[in-house]
């Protein structure tokens, strides 16, 4: 009997019990359509964090208090405050540094006319625009250091926060409402194409000293940006930093006052993050799929009982004990194919249809669908083969004489 | 006769159960040959169906010899006994015992398939027509009478073109008409030169054969020639026709299997 005719036999084993066969099917269907959803989706997310971690600016430093420094983390006497003498301390003590602002932040309101947007406010000086890679604009320009200096209500949006507040309206000149006061919108900055959490498209910007002042009500900084002349040099220009603040606080202890991290440190957190995702999908996949696998083995064993007068008429006709065993393998085999099969089509669509509504790109893994193929078939193998032994090792006669 | 298919000397099968011993047939001594219509009798317990399991290699003996168209297969393994059931035996059950929802064309071309024969479709349709199904090919059991499912069955038996026909109680399920009618086929394929070997406890089929064995106790009691077998299809004309089965008037010339 040749592979092709067992193939055949599978088959059509398998179209006699349709509805039960699909059952079966779908514990495998559900594992491997999930499994591949969440590699895709997880990709999308990575890649859609990596390019705004890269559009947020280029050879970008970024300085913040440690807030793990101490026994007790975040208490007020243990971290340090950011504070404008750090910003003149890098400036004249570190070469390499072309552009620095300290920088407020936080979420803020905005409305003009019946619209408003929640948005994310940052202050900073005018060279922000620079460090930031904030630079092309869709309409006006940046506000100037004469505006910083007279906290001007000035304010630059980006393309999102604009089109949230206007749609597509000119927004140069029109006043928008925020923290019950009135700013002036200076410019709107090119799209960027940030998406997510930390979305560079859905800022607005202020002056350092506007914010300070006028909306946050603080005299410390949140945070220290630096952009560093060469991307070559970035592992130097941070240690500069790094000494730097520690010489000008004085710090004597082993743990830094300040966290100095570059694009480099975030791409390695966010790696170590999805390797730890990673390894907790596969964990989903694999008992997904093992569930799955108890089913059909399951059912094979009952598929077995119910045939036995079938199993029994086709040893007494001339199978033998490898065609019986092979048969009943090719159809769990059989199903777990067609149901990786399905399972494929159904985890492509699912990222198709869930990464527009996460604003993530759809990226299809190849490689996760041929593992899932094969994870599959050994599957069908693994949890097929107890039964088709059962199967093949029944005599004839007790078969034939089995009510 | 120098011929035979069927040769057993002291075939014996004992089962043991629990601590007792059951000596379900005890040193037969047969031979059956080529051509022969051979009726197997005898009450429940009388060692018959074990000795059609026996000849039929459905089963081992425990003591004995068995040769079966000049092979000995009283000491072969599974497989090579699953051989010999496939090349040497047609099947043909009471209960008919066809795979359901299955064509009766794919039914019949079962041993075809497990023999690796090619041209699997045209044998199994010319089988189909030997037994008067020609027209019903792509009927599934369930769309078939008891008699046209027992003809499927016969037509899957003699597929292979094997040395012997193994019928057990092949109208043990089947009204005295449509009986007659199987009879009938298995009287056509014997005249054809088929050795037809039927297990009944019916003393009318075992009329239909030109010989009688009768078993009892695990021996042979009789063994008789029947001087003249009843013609089944004498006593058909005389039957009401109950069923409209499409019986062929005569059977079409021998079949030849293409080699």
């Amino acid at each position: 009997m040749n592979l092709f005719d067992q193939i055949g036999t599978a088959l059509r084993a398998l179209a006699a019990n349709k509805l039960r066969s699909m059952l079966t099917m779908l514990g495998v269907v559900i594992g491997i359509g999930s499994v591949i959803a969440m590699i895709g989706i997880g990709e999308g997310t990575k890649r859609a964090s990596l390019a705004n971690i890269q559009r947020m600016g280029t050879n970008m430093l970024m300085v913040w208090p440690n807030w793990r420094r101490g026994n007790v983390s975040g208490t007020e006497a243990s971290v340090p405050t950011l504070k404008d003498e750090d910003v003149r301390a890098i400036r004249r003590n570190v070469p390499l540094a072309t552009f620095v602002t300290g920088t407020v932040g936080g979420s803020a309101m905005a409305k003009y006319k019946d619209r408003n947007h929640v948005s994310r406010l940052v202050g900073g000086e005018p060279q922000i625009a620079l460090i930031q890679n904030a630079t092309r604009m869709l309409q006006g320009g940046w506000f100037s250091v004469e505006d910083d200096a007279v906290s001007a209500k000035k304010c630059v949006l980006g393309y999102v926060a604009y089109q949230e507040l206007f749609g597509n309206e000119n927004a140069v000149g029109a006043s928008i409402r925020i923290k019950n006061d009135n700013f002036r919108v200076l410019g709107v900055i090119d799209y960027k194409g940030g998406t997510g959490m930390w979305n560079p498209d859905d800022q607005i910007y202020v002056p350092l000293s506007t914010a300070r002042r006028r909306l946050m009500g603080q005299q410390n900084l949140d945070s220290i940006v630096v952009q560093t002349s060469d991307p070559e040099l970035m592992m130097l220009a941070q240690k500069e930093v790094e000494d730097t603040l520690d010489q000008t606080r004085k710090n004597s202890s082993s743990e830094p006052l300040f966290r100095v991290m570059n694009q480099g440190d975030a791409l390695d957190q966010m790696n170590t993050q999805n390797a730890l995702l990673s390894v907790l999908l596969a964990g989903i996949a694999s008992v997904s799929l093992l569930v799955g696998g108890i089913g059909i083995m399951n059912i094979m064993l009952v598929s077995v009982t119910e045939r036995t007068r079938e199993i029994g008429l086709r040893k007494a006709i001339g199978a033998r004990r490898d065609t019986i065993l092979s048969q009943f393998l090719l159809e769990s085999v059989a199903m777990c194919c067609v149901g990786g099969l399905i399972g494929i089509v159904a985890g492509v669509g699912g990222v198709y249809v869930v990464a527009p509504l996460l604003k993530v790109p759809a990226v299809i893994n190849v490689q996760a669908i041929v593992l899932a193929s094969a994870f599959s078939i050994f599957v069908g193998v693994f949890f097929g083969l107890y039964p088709a032994i059962r199967a093949s090792r029944l005599q004839p006669i007790e078969a034939l004489r089995y009510e | 006769m120098s011929n035979p298919i069927i040769e057993t000397h002291d075939l014996s099968k004992d089962f043991v159960m629990g601590d007792m011993v059951v000596h379900a047939l005890r040193q037969v001594n047969l031979r059956i040959e080529a051509g022969e219509f051979v009726a197997i009798m005898g009450p429940s317990g009388s060692g018959k169906s074990t000795f059609m399991n026996l000849i039929g290699c459905l089963d081992r003996p425990s003591g004995g010899n068995y040769v079966l168209s000049g092979e000995a297969v009283a000491g072969m393994g599974d497989n090579a006994l699953a051989e010999v059931r496939n090349k040497y035996i047609g099947f043909v059950f009471q209960n008919f015992n066809l795979l359901p929802r299955t064509p009766a064309i794919k039914n019949v071309e079962l041993p075809l398939v497990y023999a690796g024969k090619r041209n699997r479709h045209a044998i199994a349709q010319a089988a189909l027509e030997r037994v008067g199904l020609g027209q019903r090919i792509h009927h599934k059991p369930n769309e078939l009478s008891g008699g046209q499912q027992q003809r499927v069955a016969i037509a899957r038996a003699i597929v292979n073109d094997p040395a012997l026909i193994l019928a057990d109680e092949p109208t043990g399920n089947l009204d005295s008409h449509t009986s007659e009618e199987i009879m009938a086929v298995f009287q056509d394929l014997n005249a054809q030169g088929k050795t037809v070997v039927v297990v009944t406890h019916e003393e009318d089929v075992a009329q239909h054969c030109k010989r009688i064995i009768r078993f009892k106790d695990g021996r042979v009691q009789h063994d008789e020639q029947v001087a003249t077998p009843v013609n089944a299809r004498t006593k058909l004309a005389g039957m009401p026709n109950l069923e409209d089965e499409d019986v062929p008037a005569a059977f079409a010339p021998k079949f030849e299997m293409p080699s």
